[in-house]
């Protein structure tokens, strides 16, 4: 039972950030329907800039408590992250907004080589360890353990989900980006800059990818030019699960395939009696993906849009 | 077609044939990356089929090419009698399959996967379309990576060494052979087999292309549901189109198993399907000649700039090395190619409605 409820814990942890940078995903997708492949990589920038930042005033300032050195550095990455995805969209998609449906996918696809690319020219290509910025010790609930770090991944998680949702179902901006998402040439019509909206949206899905790269850094205490892909690819996948365009649904499936990751790399040596390892947790997120897909294309929340042609 | 149309493909096809002996001249290295882009050029032309011609976006491409590879790898190679003994004792001289055996099942093979794989996908579109192969192509790789126990099939990321090269009616490609005092190394006469392969993987496409399948593939591309009501059946003909390309991507696998002689997950990654994806896209969707120049571009250039990389590095203390310079310009000619010319370098003539706009 302790192990169930460890899973569960862990499960929760990976699925919030996953739901942070799904959320990125889905936003974008709602309004130009482009998958932005590159959103991992702006996570992997978000955390190799926290790395660096946090590199230089721990010994420049060596009193400085930890906590204090953890937002400097989240508000640089944060600040670097919004800033690139704001160029990404400017430089690689928004010429391409008319083109063929292929083509702002492979500038895209483009983007996040060009991006690993250059961090592997930045930083070298070899595993960095990010400093502990939290205490380590972890808490102890029910025989299950929870580390300072994943206590505070799921409390920021929601807070920042909160603040999400007020974001966009109560303020002029999340307003005009649901009309925009509805169809940008009447929003423009309304008085909705589509253009605006589409830059708001991209600055806002970045800083959220910063933050969970952040996480991701401090969880598992290594950066490296590769470590934006395989979160970005799943939080993609968490993003179809639950609909995508959908932000609860993008929320919901986060959280889900975390929970089935780790309970999957959990027990499927004890279930296939040892046959398959947890090597294979990897593909669990694609198996969820195509499970879904066929059995319901439009995701968990998302609704059946009829097919315009 | 007229004298000069005749002279220009007569010269054409003099210099491909004189190619490799220039080549030669400076060494086998400069044969096997011709080898190695008319082995991309024959994958694109199988992708073409899938992304091109029905519009399905297939971004796990190089799964079949790991099929067709990987087939081969344990057809010719001692691996399977080394680790069940019923092999051994079935085939005491060891596993040979000859090429005239490979090269069907291989394509059958992995045309079946295509259809397995396809079959799921059928009801998805556009981007749906993309990611769900992605996932199919990734799990294809762990599988062989991690399929070395309990039963060891594919032997993990080690993964399968000598294999057998190919030979035709007892003349092995994989050592030189002497005609008449002249020696035609190994390399070379994989060139010329690779040559055949394209060219006739390019008869076979154009053919397909005009004929009432390719037609009707070009018309569910432009637009599934008016298809659909003219009359396509279109859940057999996106199989069909995922099948026969995957069937070319198993041939040049197992082509590609022979030619290197060692098969490993290593070479069947992400990338190298995003990479025949771009440059199927930037040679011009859906238009053969625009294809195989984007193969071409893609495949040779970055291996030509290995040799000049050498002094770059040597500038840049060490940061920039081949690989990444390599990686470098294909993210960079994938953004800018598509920026300046979206429907990519040498597009069809022909007008398409969802290749133009979006709306």
């Amino acid at each position: 039972m302790d192990i169930f409820l460890q899973q569960i814990i862990n499960g929760l942890v990976l699925g919030s950030v996953y739901a942070l940078v799904a959320l990125g995903y889905t936003m974008v997708y709602g309004i130009i329907q482009l998958i932005n492949f590159a959103h991992g990589e702006v996570l992997m920038f978000g955390a190799l800039t926290a790395w660096t930042v946090a590199g230089i005033l721990q010994p420049a300032y060596p009193g400085m408590p930890d906590w204090i050195v953890l937002i400097i550095a989240a508000i640089v990455a944060c600040t670097v992250a919004a800033a690139l995805n704001f160029g990404i969209e400017k430089i690689a998609y928004r010429p391409l907004r008319n083109a063929p449906r292929l083509a702002p996918l492979i500038t895209a696809i483009g983007m996040s080589l060009l991006l690993q690319t250059v961090a592997m020219i930045m930083w070298k290509p070899n595993p960095k360890a990010f400093p502990s910025l939290l205490p380590i010790t972890p808490f102890e609930i029910g025989g299950a353990v929870i580390s300072p770090t994943d206590l505070l991944i799921l409390c920021l998680t929601a807070v920042l989900l909160v603040a999400l949702m007020w974001l966009v179902n109560y303020t002029s901006l999340g307003r005009a980006m649901r009309a925009t998402a509805e169809n940008p040439r009447v929003a423009g019509l309304m008085g909705v800059k589509p253009d605006v909206v589409i830059s708001a949206t991209f600055v806002i899905g970045a800083v959220l990818a910063a933050i969970a790269g952040i996480m991701l850094a401090m969880k598992y205490g290594t950066v490296q030019h590769s470590m934006g892909f395989l979160p970005g690819l799943k939080a993609f996948t968490a993003a179809v699960f639950g609909g995508i365009g959908n932000l609860a649904g993008a929320v919901v499936g986060g959280i889900l395939l975390g929970l089935i990751e780790a309970l999957g790399s959990g027990y499927i040596g004890v279930l296939t009696g040892g046959v398959l390892g947890s090597h294979y947790s990897e593909i669990f997120a694609f198996i969820v993906l195509i499970v879904i897909l066929t059995l319901r294309p439009s995701g968990l929340l998302g609704e059946r849009v009829a097919d315009r042609a | 077609m007229n004298a000069r149309k005749i002279v220009f493909y007569f010269a054409i096809a003099v210099a491909l044939i004189v190619l490799p002996m220039f080549l030669q001249v400076f060494g086998n290295a400069w044969v096997r990356i011709a080898d190695t882009a008319l082995l991309y050029v024959l994958l694109a032309i199988g992708l073409n089929i899938v992304v091109g011609y029905a519009g399905l976006l297939d971004l796990g491409y190089v799964a079949f090419f790991a099929v067709g590879a990987y087939l081969y790898a344990l057809l010719a190679s001692p691996h399977l009698s080394e680790t069940f003994p019923v092999f051994a004792a079935m085939f005491p001289n060891g596993l040979h399959t000859p090429i005239w055996m490979v090269i069907p099942i291989a394509a059958g093979v992995a045309g079946l996967f295509g259809i397995l794989l396809g079959a799921p996908t059928l009801k998805l579109r556009g981007d749906y379309l993309a990611i769900v192969t992605l996932g199919f192509g990734e799990i294809v790789r762990v599988f062989l990576n991690n399929l070395d126990h309990p039963v060891n099939i594919t032997n993990g990321p080690k993964g399968l060494s000598q294999i057998d090269p190919l030979s035709f009616f007892g003349v092995s490609l994989g050592k030189p052979f002497s005609f008449g005092g002249y020696q035609i190394s190994s390399v070379m006469m994989y060139y010329y087999l690779f040559l055949v392969c394209v060219l006739v993987s390019i008869v076979i496409s154009h053919r397909l292309a005009e004929s009432r399948v390719g037609r009707a593939w070009m018309a569910i591309r432009e637009d599934e549901i008016a298809a659909k009501a003219m009359g396509i059946n279109t859940r057999n003909l996106k199989l069909l189109a995922f099948g026969v390309g995957a069937s070319f991507g198993g041939v040049s696998g197992a082509l590609f198993a022979s030619f290197q002689g060692f098969v490993s997950p290593e070479s069947f990654t992400l990338m190298e399907s995003i990479m025949i994806v771009a440059m199927v896209v930037l040679g011009g969707l859906g238009h053969l000649p625009g294809v195989v120049l984007g193969a071409l571009l893609l495949a040779a250039l970055p291996e030509v700039l290995r040799y000049v990389a050498a002094p770059l590095q040597h500038l840049t203390g060490g940061r920039l090395d081949a690989s990444i310079l390599r990686q470098l310009l294909i993210a960079l000619a994938m953004i800018v190619v598509m920026l300046l010319r979206p429907r990519g370098l040498w597009p069809t003539p022909e007008h398409g409605k969802s290749l133009q706009t979006n709306t």
